[in-house]
C-alpha cells in the first residue's frame, strides 16, 4: 500500500512512458525540449568539429592541412549549421520548449502537436542540409551572397538553401506556439509583469522569428529560382541586382542576430537574480528593452553594406539606428549589474557562467559600437575584428547563457545535481579559452587580416597560433560538461524540488516534474515577480 | 614568425591618421567602461558572497534617477560616436576633386590596374606620394572588395557598376592589397601590393615600360574598332550624339529627365543603349555591345570620351545638335575654360 503509493509520488514526465516510439510520438513540451537539445548538441559538436579543422588548417600561413576549397566549404558549413542548427533554435527549442509553459503555469505549450511536427521539421532541414554536406557541401560562405552563390559557386547551394528553408517552418510554428501560450496560457493572477523576464525575452524573440523567418524563406527561394530557372534577379548578367540580395538578406538576418542572443539574454536574466537571492533590478527596463531590442533590430540591417556601395545617407541612418539598438543592449547590462549589487550572492556554475557572460557580451557590444561607426567600419569590415565581435555575442553570449541555464535548470530536467566542482572547472576552461581563441582575432582584423582566407601573409600567424591555442582548450570546456552531465543523469545525486530556492513557478512542481507539471493549477498570489520576501519560509527551513 | 609580428597596423595614408585617433578614443573609452563593469561585477561577487545558506539579498527593486542616467548618458556617447564616425565617413568616401584617377577591374582572382597614362599591371597598384588617387572600379565576375590596410580604405568593387575609393598616401612604401569580400575559390590568394612612390620616382616609373600610349588613346583605337567612330563621327549633324565635351555633363533625356554622362551613364550605353535615350534621338540605332566589349575596354574607351575636348572655336555643349531652350541653359555649367583641361576634370559622385 504505502509502496503503490509511493511509485505513484514518483511519477513522472521521464518514466510515465518508456520505449523509443514513447519518445518519438511525445507531445508533451518537456520531452519535446529534451529531443530539442539532443539534435542541436549534434549539430553544435559537428559545427564545433568544422570550426577545429578550421583553426588547424590557420596553424600555417599556407594551405597544409585542407585545400582551399576545402577550407572554403569548412567555414560556409560551420556558419550554416551553427546559424540555422544550433543557434536560432539553441536556446528557445530546448529551455524555451521546457521551461515557457512551466514558468506561466501551464500543463503545455498551446499547441502540442504543432509542437512535435516542429521537431520533425526540424529534423528534416538539418537531414537535408547533412544531405548537401555529404554530397560534396556548400562554398558560398552562410550569407549565399550573390552573384557567386546563383552563377559561379558549383557546389551544392540549391539543397542546402532548401535545408534551411525547411528549417524555417520550424523556427516559425515554434515561435507561433510560444506567443500564444504566453497570451493564453498564463496561470490565474499572473500577469504581464510578473512574469519572469525570460518570457518577456523569449516572447520578443518569438515576434521576431514570425516576423523575418518568412524574408528569408522568400530570399531562399529566389536564390534557388535564379540558380535553377537563370531567372535574373540578383545576378547583373541576366538584369538582376547583386545588392537588392544583400538587402533582403541582411533585413533578415541582423533580426536573426538578435534571434541568437535574446533568449541569451532571458536565460542570464533568470540566473542572475535567483544566485544574488535578489529581484531582477529595474525589471520593467530589462522587459521593455527586450521589446526594444526586437522593433529596432529591424532598422539596422544596412550597417553590414557600409562598404557595399551604399548612398551616404542611407549608411548614416543606418549607422543612428544601430547606436539606438545598443541603448537597450546597455541597459541590460547595467541592471543585471545592478542586480547583483547587495544580494547575496552564490559562485554556483550557473551564476560563473552569467557572471562570464555578461564580461564577454560588453566586450561584444562594446566592439559593435566601434562597427556602427562609420568611418570606424570601413577599416574592419570584413575583417577579423568583426569575426571576433560577433563570436563574443553568439559565443561569449549565447553559448555561455545556454551552458548557464542547462546547468541551472538540469535538477529540475533530470531530478539530479550535476557534480559542482567539475562543472565551475569546465566553466573556468570555457571563459579561458573562449578569450585566447577570440581575443587575438580583435588585433587581428585591426591588422587588417581579412575574413574567409585559407592562406594569408605570415606576420598575421603568430596571432592565429595563438587562437587555435585557445580553441583547443574551448574544445576541451565543451566536452567536459557533456560527459559530466550524461553521468548525472544517471549518477547524480537527487535535487529536490527546489535546490537553489528560486522563486519561479517552474521550481513549485516536483524534479522532474510530473507529465502535467503541476498537481494542481498553480494561483499566483505574489504582487510582484522574483518575490523573494514569499520564501523566507522556505529559505528558514534550511 | 616571430620577426615581423605587430599589434598595430601601418599607417601611411592620409585616413589613417584621423582613424588611428577615432579607434583609440574608442579604445579608451569602450576599455574604462568595460573594465569598470568587470571590476564592479567582482566586486560584487566577493564583497556580497553568501555567508549563509538561507540569506537573502537586499530586495530593491529599482532606482529611477539611477536608471534614467545609466540610459540618457550612453545614449549622448553613441551619438558622439555617430557623429565622428559619420565625419570621417564622408571625408573617406567622397575623393578631392584633384584627385587622379586610376582605374580597377577585379575578376576572379586577380585585380587588373589600368593608369590614364597608359600603364597597366596586375595585382600590383603604383601610385605617388602626397597626391590623392581616385580609384574608378569594377568587376567581371562576383563581388570583390578593393582593401589596403595601411591606408585604411575599402571599398566593395561590383558587377555591373562602378565604385570609387581614394586614398592619398604619405609614406613610400610597399603595402598589402586585399579582397575582402570572399569571392570564390581563390579568394585568399587575390592579393596583391601598392606601391607608394615619391613623385620623381613615380615620374620615373611612368615613362619606364613604354606603354603603347595613353588610356585614352588606347580607347580611341577601341573608338574605331567597334566602329562607335562610324556613328559618332565629329561632323555628325543626324542619328548619333556628338560626344565631344560630353563627359560629366548633363544630358536632356527623351523622358524629360537630366542626367549627369559620368562613367556609369556611359558604361550603361553600351549594354542596354535603348535605356535614358537623350532627348532629340531615338532608340533602337545603337547596337548592344554586351559581351563584345570587355570591362577593361569600356573604362579605355571612357577615358577617350573623357579626354574628348570641345571642338576648338566652339562653345557648343555635346550630346545634342538640336537642343531644347531648357539645355542651352545648362550649357554654363562647363565652358570652356573648365573644359581645356580635360584630363583632370572636375568629378563629382
Amino acid at each position: 500500500m504505502i509502496e503503490a503509493v509511493a511509485e505513484k509520488l514518483e511519477k513522472n514526465y521521464l518514466n510515465e512512458k518508456q520505449g523509443l516510439l514513447s519518445w518519438l510520438l511525445s507531445t508533451d513540451h518537456k520531452r519535446i525540449g529534451i529531443l530539442y537539445t539532443f539534435s542541436i548538441t549534434c549539430f553544435f559538436f559537428l559545427g564545433g568539429f568544422f570550426a577545429l579543422l578550421m583553426r588547424l588548417e590557420l596553424l600555417s600561413p599556407r594551405n597544409w592541412l585542407v585545400s582551399a576549397g576545402t577550407y572554403n566549404k569548412l567555414f560556409t558549413m560551420h556558419g550554416i549549421i551553427m546559424v540555422w542548427f544550433f543557434l536560432i533554435p539553441s536556446i528557445p527549442g530546448t529551455l524555451g520548449n521546457f521551461l515557457i509553459p512551466m514558468m506561466v503555469g501551464a500543463k503545455d505549450v498551446a499547441f502540442p502537436k504543432l509542437n512535435l511536427l516542429s521537431w520533425y521539421i526540424f529534423m528534416l532541414g538539418g537531414t537535408v542540409t547533412v544531405y548537401a554536406l555529404i554530397r560534396g557541401g556548400v562554398d558560398t560562405g552562410w550569407t549565399f551572397y550573390t552573384p557567386f552563390s546563383t552563377s559561379y559557386s558549383t557546389t551544392y547551394v540549391v539543397a542546402a538553401a532548401v535545408g534551411v528553408f525547411i528549417a524555417g517552418f520550424s523556427t516559425i510554428l515554434t515561435a507561433l506556439n510560444f506567443v500564444v501560450t504566453i497570451h493564453r496560457m498564463r496561470a490565474p493572477g499572473l500577469t504581464w509583469f510578473k512574469l519572469p523576464v525570460f518570457i518577456w525575452s523569449m516572447y520578443a524573440n518569438s515576434l521576431v522569428l514570425i516576423l523575418n523567418t518568412p524574408v528569408l524563406a522568400i530570399t531562399l527561394v529566389m536564390i534557388a529560382v535564379e540558380r535553377i530557372a537563370k531567372v535574373g534577379i540578383f545576378d547583373p548578367a541576366l538584369g538582376g541586382d547583386p545588392v537588392l540580395f544583400q538587402h533582403m538578406f541582411w533585413f533578415y538576418s541582423h533580426p536573426a542576430v538578435y534571434t541568437m542572443v535574446l533568449p541569451g539574454m532571458a536565460v542570464i536574466s533568470e540566473i542572475i537574480p535567483v544566485f544574488s537571492r535578489k529581484p531582477l533590478f529595474g525589471y520593467k527596463a530589462v522587459a521593455f528593452s527586450s521589446v526594444a531590442i526586437a522593433v529596432l533590430g529591424f532598422l539596422v540591417w544596412g550597417h553590414h553594406m557600409f562598404v557595399a556601395g551604399e548612398s551616404v545617407y542611407s549608411a548614416l541612418t543606418f549607422s543612428f539606428f544601430s547606436y539606438c539598438v545598443a541603448v537597450p543592449s546597455a541597459i541590460k547590462v547595467f541592471n543585471w549589474t545592478a542586480t547583483m549589487h547587495k544580494g547575496s550572492i552564490s559562485w554556483d556554475t550557473p551564476m560563473l557562467y552569467a557572471i562570464g557572460f555578461i564580461g564577454l557580451f560588453t566586450i561584444g557590444g562594446m566592439t559593435g559600437l566601434f562597427l556602427a561607426a562609420l568611418g570606424l567600419d570601413v577599416h574592419v569590415h570584413d575583417t577579423y575584428f568583426v569575426i571576433a565581435h560577433f563570436h563574443y555575442i553568439m559565443v561569449g553570449g549565447t553559448v555561455m547563457a545556454f551552458l548557464g541555464g542547462v546547468h541551472y535548470w538540469w535538477p529540475k530536467i533530470s531530478g539530479k545535481m550535476y557534480p559542482e566542482g567539475l562543472a565551475r572547472l569546465s566553466a573556468l576552461i570555457v571563459f579561458l579559452g573562449f578569450n585566447l581563441t577570440f581575443f587575438p582575432q580583435f588585433v587581428l582584423g585591426f591588422l587588417g587580416m581579412p575574413r574567409r582566407y585559407a592562406a594569408y601573409p605570415e606576420e598575421f600567424q603568430m596571432l592565429h597560433v595563438l587562437s587555435t591555442a585557445g580553441a583547443t582548450i574551448l574544445g576541451v570546456g565543451y566536452v567536459l560538461p557533456l560527459c559530466y552531465l550524461l553521468w548525472s543523469w544517471n549518477h547524480g545525486r537527487d535535487a529536490g524540488p527546489n535546490p537553489w530556492r528560486a522563486p519561479g513557478l517552474e521550481w513549485k512542481s516536483t524534479s522532474p516534474p510530473p507529465t502535467h507539471n503541476f498537481e494542481v493549477t498553480p494561483v499566483v498570489t505574489s504582487k510582484l515577480p522574483y518575490d523573494f520576501e514569499a520564501m523566507k519560509e522556505e529559505l528558514e527551513l534550511v | 614568425m616571430i620577426t615581423n609580428f605587430r599589434l598595430w597596423p601601418e599607417s601611411a595614408s592620409s585616413m589613417s591618421g584621423p582613424v588611428d585617433l577615432f579607434f583609440v578614443i574608442m579604445l579608451i573609452l569602450c576599455t574604462a567602461v568595460s573594465v569598470a563593469i568587470a571590476v564592479f561585477l567582482i566586486y560584487c561577487a566577493i564583497h556580497y558572497h553568501r555567508k549563509r545558506e538561507n540569506e537573502l539579498g537586499s530586495q530593491e527593486r529599482y532606482n529611477i534617477p539611477v536608471e534614467a542616467a545609466w540610459t540618457i548618458i550612453p545614449f549622448v556617447l553613441f551619438i558622439g560616436m555617430f557623429i565622428w564616425g559619420a565625419k570621417l565617413y564622408f571625408a573617406i568616401e567622397r575623393p578631392p576633386d584633384n584627385a587622379i584617377t586610376v582605374y580597377a577591374v577585379g575578376k576572379q582572382w586577380m585585380w587588373k590596374i589600368q593608369h590614364p597614362e597608359g600603364q597597366r599591371e596586375i595585382n600590383e597598384l603604383h601610385i605617388p606620394v602626397g597626391r590623392p588617387v581616385k580609384m574608378v572600379m569594377t568587376s567581371e565576375d562576383v563581388i570583390h572588395d578593393f582593401f589596403v590596410p595601411a591606408f585604411r580604405t575599402k571599398q566593395d568593387v561590383l558587377p555591373d557598376r562602378y565604385t570609387t575609393t581614394w586614398f592619398e598616401a604619405t609614406k613610400p612604401g610597399k603595402y598589402h592589397l586585399f579582397c575582402s569580400q570572399y569571392c570564390g575559390t581563390k579568394h585568399s590568394g587575390m592579393i596583391g601590393w601598392v606601391y607608394a612612390m615619391s613623385p620623381a620616382d613615380y615620374q620615373n616609373w611612368l615613362t619606364q615600360g613604354a606603354p603603347e600610349g595613353s588610356l585614352a588613346s588606347t580607347g580611341g583605337k577601341y573608338f574605331h574598332q567597334f566602329g562607335c567612330a562610324n556613328c559618332h563621327h565629329f561632323n555628325s549633324q543626324g542619328r548619333c550624339p556628338d560626344l565631344r565635351n560630353l563627359y560629366m555633363r548633363p544630358v536632356l533625356l527623351t523622358t524629360g529627365k537630366t542626367i549627369i554622362a559620368d562613367d556609369s551613364y556611359i558604361r550603361e550605353k553600351l549594354h542596354n543603349p535603348d535605356a535614358q535615350v537623350p532627348w532629340g534621338f531615338s532608340s533602337g540605332v545603337m547596337p548592344n555591345f554586351t559581351g563584345v566589349v570587355s570591362e577593361e575596354q569600356i573604362l579605355a574607351l571612357i577615358s577617350f570620351i573623357k579626354a574628348l575636348g570641345p571642338q576648338p572655336g566652339t562653345q557648343q555643349p555635346s550630346s545634342s545638335g538640336t537642343a531644347p531652350t531648357e539645355y542651352g541653359t545648362q550649357k554654363g555649367i562647363g565652358g570652356p575654360g573648365v573644359t581645356s583641361n580635360a584630363g583632370s576634370q572636375v568629378e563629382k559622385r
